[in-house]
């Protein structure tokens, strides 16, 4: 749509960011070298590397575990709750203080729009760790059963790259609360946000040990889960890999959380407040690239109104601004990595091929860096590749329904479970559906809305345990009776 | 369920009983009011700077309805409104005029006075009908519309029925409107453009705002107008963001374009620019002109030439450096 309203370009500043050419491991409260391979971090909008990082080979990854259970057995554990608590609203303060040098230290890593990190991304980490900090001395409430609950030990958590800071927060939070201590390995391709996080914990004095950073690609984070002397493992990420996890830690006594791949049914009724339902649509598939894996990304429109939801759905498409993702007025931003970008590639090729209808308004893509258009394809059926597998991109699958029963029957045919999302005016239809849905979380005219109070989690191949809520905290926590 | 797809040939046929109209008017999609405000928050993120900024502010400088209403003006008032109107900034000649001045009827012949230069004049707006509660008979309003056209008026500000909208007496308001429009015809055969205001701080619900837009539009409404400026809330930011989607889907079923004007509240630079940022986006860039998209203010007017003095001197100016009226 060419507009004489052209938006000036509105870049956030760098300058707040003091990146350092080179990182190390975070162990025992401080920075120390790693044994492996280097990596490089990449800023996908542009593919300028950001710094050199250390990665932890096994003994590194001992050592970080060793520091956490001195931690935990020397200070942490025996700490009382409301000490505890003291560290984490200040770490929680000091995020919100250092809350735009994060935001743009998201972005450039990430490559996600600054207005998601700075209105989403930060924020809401901030209000996970204020959540837990409330927590930390009420811990006899959180577990049923009577008496004081009791943490589990070391935890070791690996995290995805597509909200690397969010998800770090949602691992590091309820487990520090319940009296845990940690060893989080962040994804390869985002570590940077987590390396500032280890200096908001030195300037918040939090006792060293108590939060130890290892970073790596997959073989640290192999290390990390299959320790002999990490009681938790915590891991959000692909299914794939949470399979390989679960086998690591079968038979072992150690505890486990998967949150996993999804492919979520966004289903729209005919009587549903269609503007907004519109608005739903588009941020639950291009929200953060469609890197999110509770995304919205098969579309259940009832075929009544699709031709009307389509028309208004392309037409909003139309001005979705894609571009620098330090640009304030971005909304849609790099995809991650090349090999993500390969991944979306391949699924949408077979997409094609099998017959499906590809859409993306027009929209000119930055020459550099890592880019995909917002997609959509229509004409796409159950058995379809694009209906059935997570493609983790900008890319909407939309399929009809006729009534109800089938909406439902369609949206639970799926290996996974993590989201749902529906959408119409009458109460009584939605709640049926709600009831229904085989998805760990069911948003209803909304979609994409975190908090930490509020329990997160999928069924079947999207992964096992909570996150969020007090639900979250029994995952670190062992009844008086364990 | 009426849709983008509704031909213009049955869009005739729903003004035809009361029941008719009931009917497509509750079968328009319902509005989300946690959605639509949520949308507009997302559109209040927008940063609009530099070039789009000096762009933003003298096309809302074009589209302000320099409005005074006041049961104490005078002609005095109106002819110092008018001269400001002509020239915003008199330090400035590149500095636009504004669209129109909006006065009482009994004020037109002075506006239409002030606004008149040897180059052409802008537009007056009146209200009419019984302005602001509506609350007369139709005789009486219909002869106050014919009385600011009489006197020049080029546009007219029309009140709806608010009572009879929240009755359900669809039609009355509907054959209201119809007979304003037809009051507003002149004798050489041309007609003043027809605004009509929904006093939305009355309607309150976002379903309502959109049934009533569509209604407005049904009857032959030039413009849709938020508030008469005399109720809180007046003109916010998600009632205007659903009256455009109204006359952005109406353009798509009819191929007739309406304007939209929010009126009262908006007092800042950065209140405007959220405006116009919604129109571009929600409505579309066609409804980025005076034609098609008006502010009802009075102080909003200052706050532009601040701003717009700040873009060309990168200095902020005061209050006296701006004229009061």
């Amino acid at each position: 749509m060419s507009t004489p309203f052209e938006y000036a370009p509105a870049p956030e500043s760098r300058s707040v960011v003091d990146l350092r050419p080179t990182y190390g491991l975070f162990v025992g409260g401080e920075f120390v070298d790693g044994h492996a391979d280097p990596l490089k971090s990449v800023n996908p909008a542009t593919e300028e590397v950001l710094a050199e990082v250390a990665t932890a080979d096994a003994d590194d990854v001992d050592a970080a575990v060793r520091a956490a259970r001195r931690a935990y057995q020397r200070t942490w554990s025996r700490m009382s709750g409301s000490e505890r608590g003291k560290y984490l609203f200040r770490i929680a303060r000091l995020i919100q203080e250092r809350s735009r040098e994060l935001a743009v230290l998201e972005t450039l890593d990430n490559g996600k729009p600054i207005k998601e990190a700075r209105d989403v991304d930060v924020p809401t980490a901030a209000a996970h760790f204020f959540y837990y900090a409330g927590w930390a001395d009420k811990l006899e409430y959180a577990v049923a059963g009577g008496g004081t609950p009791q943490p589990l030990g070391v935890a070791g958590q690996v995290i995805p790259w597509n909200f690397p800071f969010l998800m770090l927060a949602w691992k590091v939070a309820p487990a520090l609360a319940a009296g845990n201590t940690v060893v989080l390995k962040p994804a390869e391709t985002t570590p940077l946000s987590a390396l500032l996080f280890a200096e908001i914990c030195q300037q918040a004095d939090l006792p060293p040990g108590v939060v130890n950073i290892v970073t790596g690609a997959g073989a640290t984070g192999q290390a990390v889960v299959s320790h002999a002397d990490v009681d938790k493992v915590a891991f959000t990420g692909s299914t794939d890999v949470g399979r390989s996890i679960a086998r690591a830690v079968a038979g072992s006594d150690k505890r486990l959380t998967l949150e996993l791949g999804g492919k979520a049914a966004n289903i729209v009724y005919d009587d549903a407040p269609l503007d907004e339902a519109v608005e739903g649509i588009v941020n639950g598939i291009f929200f953060n690239q469609g890197h999110v894996c509770c995304a919205g990304s098969r579309l259940l429109v009832q075929e009544s109104v699709a031709e009307e939801v389509l028309e208004r759905l392309r037409r909003r498409m139309g001005t979705l601004r894609l571009g620098d993702p330090l640009d304030k007025n971005t909304d849609v931003g790099a995809i991650n990595s090349s090999a993500q970008l390969a991944r979306i590639r391949e699924l949408v090729e077979a997409g094609e091929a099998e017959g499906a209808e590809r859409w993306s308004p027009p929209c000119d893509l930055p020459e550099r860096g890592y880019w995909f258009a917002p997609t959509l394809f229509t004409g796409v059926s159950q058995a379809h590749r694009i209906a059935r597998e997570e493609i983790f991109g900008p890319v909407l699958s939309v399929l009809t329904f006729r009534t109800p029963a089938e909406a439902v029957e369609k949206a639970n045919n799926t290996p996974y479970g993590l989201s749902a999302g529906i959408w119409s005016d009458k109460g009584s239809r939605a709640l049926w559906t709600a009831e229904r849905l085989r998805a760990g979380v069911v948003w209803t005219n909304t979609f994409n809305k975190f908090d930490p109070a509020s329990p997160f989690g999928g069924y079947k191949e999207s992964g096992y345990g909570r996150e969020g809520g007090r639900h979250g905290l029994e995952a670190y926590l062992k009844g008086a009776d364990q | 369920m009426t849709s983008l797809s509704s031909t213009a040939s049955s869009l005739a046929d729903v003004t035809t009983s009361d029941a008719a109209l009931r009917r497509f008017l509750h079968g328009l999609p319902g509005v989300d009011q946690v959605g639509v405000e949520q949308r507009v928050a997302s559109l209040a993120t927008r940063s609009i700077k530099t070039t789009a900024k000096a762009y933003a502010l003298d096309l809302a400088i074009r589209m302000v309805d320099l409005t005074t209403l006041e049961g104490a003006d005078t002609p005095g008032k109106v002819r110092s409104l008018g001269a400001k109107a002509l020239r915003p900034d008199p330090t400035d000649p590149t500095c636009p005029s504004v669209a129109a001045v909006c006065v009482y009827p009994d004020m037109v012949p002075y506006a239409v006075e002030a606004v008149t230069t040897p180059g052409g004049r802008l537009h007056v707006a009146s209200v009419a009908t019984a302005f602001p509660s509506g609350r007369s008979s139709r005789s009486i309003k219909l002869e106050d519309t014919r009385d600011a056209v009489a006197a020049g008026a080029d546009e007219i500000d029309m009140v709806i029925d608010r009572g009879a909208f929240l009755t359900g007496r669809y039609l009355d308001v509907f054959e209201e409107i119809v007979a304003v429009r037809e009051a507003c015809a002149r004798p050489d055969g041309s007609r003043a453009h027809l605004k009509v205001i929904f006093e939305t701080g009355e309607l309150q619900t976002y379903d309502n705002v959109r049934r009533v837009s569509w209604l407005a539009m049904l009857a032959g409404a030039d413009f849709i107008k938020t508030s008469t400026g005399k109720v809180q809330p007046a003109a916010t930011l998600p009632v205007t963001l659903v009256m455009l989607e109204a006359v952005r889907d109406f353009r798509a079923s009819t191929g007739r374009m309406v304007g939209v004007k929010p009126a009262g509240g908006i007092r800042t630079s950065k209140d405007a620019i959220r405006y116009l940022v919604v129109v571009n986006e929600v409505a579309g860039p066609d409804w980025l002109d005076p034609d098609w998209f008006r502010f009802g203010a009075s102080s909003l007017l200052n706050d532009l030439l601040l701003q717009r003095t700040k873009m060309s001197t990168g200095r902020y100016s005061g209050p006296d450096y701006v004229t009061l009226d």
